[in-house]
């Protein structure tokens, strides 16, 4: 792989992360820097200002490599599990009860919307 | 074992990839929802500090490097969303309406049920952002004052039954759509929820990928309004 585009395209997404970084210390929305970020990766590449070919390789390893970033945080359950321990069951029954929850609604709603529009369209072949 | 390793940089980076090198290794192995590398990762790097008596300070020192990348890594999640553009262009309405309808269930049913069970402000604040990709749900959680931990555990613990469970829920709700499956299982349970989407058909997967960053950002907006309903 050449070296010279690897850079390239960790130059690019950096770049896009320090801006998200910037936006999100300058407007005072409780949104993250790297959702700012996200979103004006999306726009570049909506806009062609960036193709994908230019960030594409490491980016696809930088997601690769996503989960790895989460071990930290998660290990240190262990400071904060003595506190929690009378309380694990209510928060373990608030993530199942609410994924059953939202599973249902978006599932259904999606199907409804679809259904309507292919209402929509047999009445046009009328 | 504190003596040895205090100021290592090293120790706590290596042990986290070493741990994730065998989660991959036995989800390759055994290939169930359950078997996801970062819990298997999480487990054994808690063992090791257990039973070795590391203190957490010392994993932290040299793991907390990786989280550098967390923000570069959340921008490329724009790459996957863009491979999906043509989809999402076609099934806009459908997409937007049932995943805000979604990541609306999602925050009033954990309002509900933390003041319900007596669950407290952080608490609340921490399950908030649960079912959205943990990148998006850490940032969304220290804007709100949560715990990055219990955030990260909620996540686990909600992709992994998502994952486990969404045939069963699907069918019991009569979502058969494949647009509609794939938009539920990535609201609902994000990656976890993709990768169980993925073995359902290639268009149920694309859908659930383009979920998991459309109810990211959904999510992001909504929950500042949900914040501060529990002390």
């Amino acid at each position: 792989m050449d070296a010279v585009k690897y850079f390239k395209q960790l130059t690019v997404i950096m770049a896009v992360s320090f801006v998200g970084e910037f936006l999100n210390q300058v407007l005072p929305l409780p949104v993250p820097g790297s959702v700012y970020g996200l979103v004006l990766m999306f726009f570049l590449l909506m806009t062609k200002l960036i193709s994908l070919e230019q960030v594409e390789d490491a980016g696809d390893f930088l997601i690769k490599l996503m989960p790895v970033l989460f071990i930290g945080p998660s290990v240190s359950l262990i400071t904060v599990m003595g506190g929690l321990a009378d309380r694990l069951i209510p928060i373990l029954a608030v993530c199942i009860v609410s994924t059953v929850i939202v599973m249902a609604v978006t599932g259904v709603t999606a199907q409804a919307v679809l259904r309507r529009k292919e209402g929509r369209k047999d009445k046009d072949h009328e | 074992m504190n003596e040895i390793l205090q100021g290592s940089a090293y120790f706590g980076f290596f042990l986290a990839l070493a741990a994730y090198w065998i989660g991959l290794k036995i989800q390759k192995r055994f290939p169930y929802t359950l078997c996801n590398p970062l819990l298997i990762s999480t487990v054994l790097c808690i063992a090791v500090l257990l039973i070795f008596r590391i203190d957490y300070e010392i994993f932290d020192a040299g793991a907390s490097h990786i989280s550098y990348f967390l923000t570069p890594c959340t921008v490329c999640l724009a790459i996957p969303m863009y491979r999906q553009v043509r989809i999402l262009k076609k099934n806009l309405a459908a997409i937007l309406i049932s995943i805000v309808s979604g990541c609306l269930a999602a925050a009033l049913s954990i309002w509900g049920l933390c003041a319900l069970l007596g669950l407290d402000g952080s608490i609340y604040h921490s399950l908030q952002p649960k079912s959205v990709t943990t990148a998006i749900a850490i940032g969304v959680s220290a804007e709100l004052g949560g715990n990055s931990a219990l955030t990260i555990m909620a996540v686990v613990v909600t992709g992994m039954f998502g994952g486990i469970m969404a045939k069963l829920l699907c069918r019991l709700f009569h979502i058969r759509d494949p647009i509609a499956v794939g938009l539920a299982c990535g609201t609902a349970a994000h990656a976890m929820g993709t990768s169980k989407a993925l073995e359902f058909g290639e268009l149920e997967g694309a859908m659930s990928s383009l979920a998991v960053v459309v109810a990211g950002i959904a999510t992001v907006i909504l929950t500042p309004v949900f914040a501060g309903m529990i002390v």
